[in-house]
């Protein structure tokens, strides 16, 4: 599979993101920029984490107006596939791609830290190679990741199977101590009514080696490849 | 034509600043206050050919990326 990464001023993880997808999954990927036209033909667009365009306003709110953005919005809407990880997950709100949006944590604080979350769905071009119930050690690493949505849109959300990661214990169990930034029904992950645009607060690309703590963010990469 | 643009939290959504705000003028003795919430404040000049233009002007910048409807309500004042 063909995939691409958007860099946007200030993205962190997009070199991350292609070191995970090209030397770890040996996928063929390619860094998109920002004021590009087009998506030079992929078929996964990645949008990684970071702090494009300083996260002034709000955060993802500049970046969705980038020129790639509107190539993307496009992609999407004739069913591309779009994953979005921490700040690719608020621009993919901020551009009414997926439901809700991202506010500033409970705490007030920048949390970095492993955290455990738990498939809710594995239906999904997202999680596929997964099973309902599967536990993920990711590392999330962010100010603003508090989940936010209309009631009525939760629960539509909820009947609908959008809710694809929520933060659990280390067992899967939810409680509000494994829920670290205070988010609405502890919710990681979601997708939107389509299931092909994806955001998540945890980072699967920093999750990709033993090295590194973890490799269960292989799951998430592993299901958009088992497409093609 | 200048526009004053009041951007706060939505009713209903979580505001852990303004909680944090309202519980810190608490522990000062502030035992008052209540409902605090924490917003932002945004001042622009716009080319306009009357303040009928100005607002509609400001109504859109504010839909489109001043404020997220999500979460946000806002509301702007227009003067010459």
């Amino acid at each position: 599979m063909k995939w691409g990464v958007v860099r946007f001023p200030g993205s962190l993880d997009d070199s991350d993101s292609l070191y995970a997808l090209r030397d770890v999954m040996g996928q063929d990927a390619t860094m998109l920029w920002h004021k590009d036209a087009t998506l030079d033909g992929v078929e996964c667009v990645l949008l990684p984490g970071g702090f494009s365009y300083g996260d002034y306003l709000r955060a993802g709110a500049i970046a969705r107006f980038s020129p790639i953005m509107r190539s993307v919005e496009k992609f999407a809407s004739d069913g591309g596939l779009v994953i979005g990880t921490c700040n690719g997950f608020q621009i993919l709100c901020e551009a009414h791609l997926l439901p809700g949006a991202l506010t500033r944590n409970r705490s007030l604080s920048f949390i970095c830290e492993e955290i455990h979350v738990r498939v809710e769905n594995a239906r999904t071009p997202f999680t596929r190679a997964m099973r309902q119930g599967d536990v993920l050690k990711l590392p999330i690493k962010h100010g603003e990741g508090l989940y936010v949505a209309r009631e009525a849109e939760l629960l539509q959300m909820e009947e609908r199977g959008q809710v694809i990661l929520r933060y659990c214990d280390a067992d899967g169990r939810d409680s509000e101590d494994a829920n670290p930034n205070g988010s609405t029904r502890a919710i990681a992950a979601v997708a939107n009514d389509r299931f092909n645009v994806f955001g998540m607060m945890p980072h699967p690309e920093h999750a990709v080696e033993a090295m590194l703590g973890s490799t269960d963010g292989l799951g998430i990469f592993r299901s958009i490849a088992s497409r093609s | 034509m200048r526009v004053k643009v009041f951007i706060s939290p939505r009713k209903g959504i979580l505001d852990p600043q303004g909680r944090a705000v309202e519980q810190s003028l608490h522990t000062l003795g502030f035992e008052s206050v209540a409902n605090v919430k924490v917003g932002k404040y945004i001042t622009l000049e716009v080319a306009a050919k009357s303040a009928a233009d100005a607002r509609e002007q400001a109504q859109r910048m504010c839909e489109r990326l001043l404020a997220n409807p999500n979460i946000e309500d806002f509301a702007f004042e227009v003067s010459e």
